[in-house]
């Protein structure tokens, strides 16, 4: 298992590039063209999430500098001492659903301060990556074509970001530690 | 619901901060929280200009729609209400491939023309049906091949291995998609068994 993963994680993206380029010479297209035209998007992007991430970040530094979270973690301690959950974790578990600007600056923030070496740095990382914001999929794609009751649809995408907190836990630590 | 979130977190924040003697603490968090923001999104800038550049050859080589007719059995068994040869079809293989090759700005316009066509479906336009709701399984527990952005920021951070989390993280977001697909199907059934009875 151990095996398995860190080589994929190794080859998973010069396997992927390699594949990539190798089909589109294949294809005859003017591969570095096509790039450079491609990679123009990469600044708007990225310059495109500062407002919100900025918004996101100075919330969550003043929240974090004030010893609330501190507070808040308390009382899930006796609980997360048990499984052997580290309590920085909690936060981002509990945001990622709701939002996806606010758990990448959580994320981020727990990398910042811990290292992203760190079991909590890797965990996070991968719990990041595992899932995507349920309520702002659900909002976004059921309000565009006016869908009002949205059936099972949010229990299913809540119950599925739990299961990947705790696949998240359990590989990272299988593989890390 | 994300305002309700942010000014939470800052005035909880300033009222913890003032109760536990710290308010002069504020204003410089808000400072390096803004500070950290933005150095995220510059660190982002290098890694997302070459994703997409690469993404741009996947797709123009017809790689993405290969990606397309592989998934098409997948979406076969996974949307059997849907016809065939139906538009939604088409907009449901692309958000797929989409959210696998980690490009989420092209997943959501794909995935909302699906929702369209989808509703064109539907009986009952406020209601959403169990293709809708498979749909929305999918996308909020989306397969992510490669999580670049995450990657960026362990790299900002002088990971000594930015990428070893990639393995992991295809773990988990397999076992979530599986059991986001495993319980949308039992909802379905047992919403379906209702009807009947």
């Amino acid at each position: 298992m151990y095996e398995v993963i860190t080589t994929a994680s190794v080859w998973a993206i010069p396997l992927l590039l390699s594949t990539i380029l190798i089909y589109g010479m294949a294809k005859k297209i003017p591969v570095f063209e096509v790039f450079t035209e491609g990679a123009k998007d990469g600044f708007g992007t990225a310059i495109r999430i500062i407002p919100t991430l900025v918004g996101m970040m100075v919330a969550i530094s003043i929240f974090r500098s004030s010893g609330a979270l501190d507070l808040l973690t308390q009382w899930f301690k006796p609980l997360l001492q048990y499984f052997q959950i580290p309590v920085d974790i909690i936060p981002l578990a509990l945001l990622r659903p709701i939002t996806g600007a606010g758990s990448l600056a959580v994320t981020t923030d727990i990398i910042a301060t811990h290292g992203p070496d760190s079991f909590v740095g890797r965990l996070a990382a991968t719990m990041q990556g595992a899932t995507d914001t349920t309520l702002y999929v659900l909002t976004v794609y059921f309000g565009a074509v006016g869908v009002r009751n949205s059936k099972y649809a949010l229990k299913v995408g809540l119950a599925a970001d739990l299961v990947g907190v705790i696949a998240s836990i359990f590989i990272v630590r299988l593989i890390f530690s | 619901m994300v305002n309700y979130i942010w000014v939470a977190l800052i005035l909880i924040g300033i009222i913890v901060s003032g109760i536990n003697g710290k308010i002069d603490h504020v204003s410089q968090a808000a400072f390096e929280g803004a500070k950290t923001g933005v150095s995220v999104c510059f660190g982002l800038i290098s890694i997302l200009t070459f994703w997409l550049g690469m993404m741009k050859i996947a797709e123009e080589s017809g790689l993405l729609s290969k990606l397309q007719t592989w998934l098409n059995p997948i979406a076969r068994f996974l949307f059997p209400s849907v016809p065939k040869d139906h538009p939604a079809m088409g907009y449901i293989l692309s958000n797929m491939s989409a959210n696998i090759l980690g490009l989420g700005n092209a997943a959501t316009p794909m995935g909302i023309k699906a929702m369209e066509e989808l509703q064109k479906l539907n009986p009952d336009p406020k209601t959403a049906t169990p293709a809708m709701c498979t749909l929305l399984a999918l996308n909020t527990s989306s397969i992510t091949l490669i999580p670049t952005t995450i990657i960026a920021i362990r790299m900002n951070y002088n990971s000594t291995n930015p990428v070893e989390i990639v393995g992991t993280t295809l773990f988990a977001t397999m076992i979530a998609t599986c059991s986001a697909i495993l319980l949308d199907k039992y909802y379905q059934r047992r919403t379906w068994k209702h009807r009947k009875g």
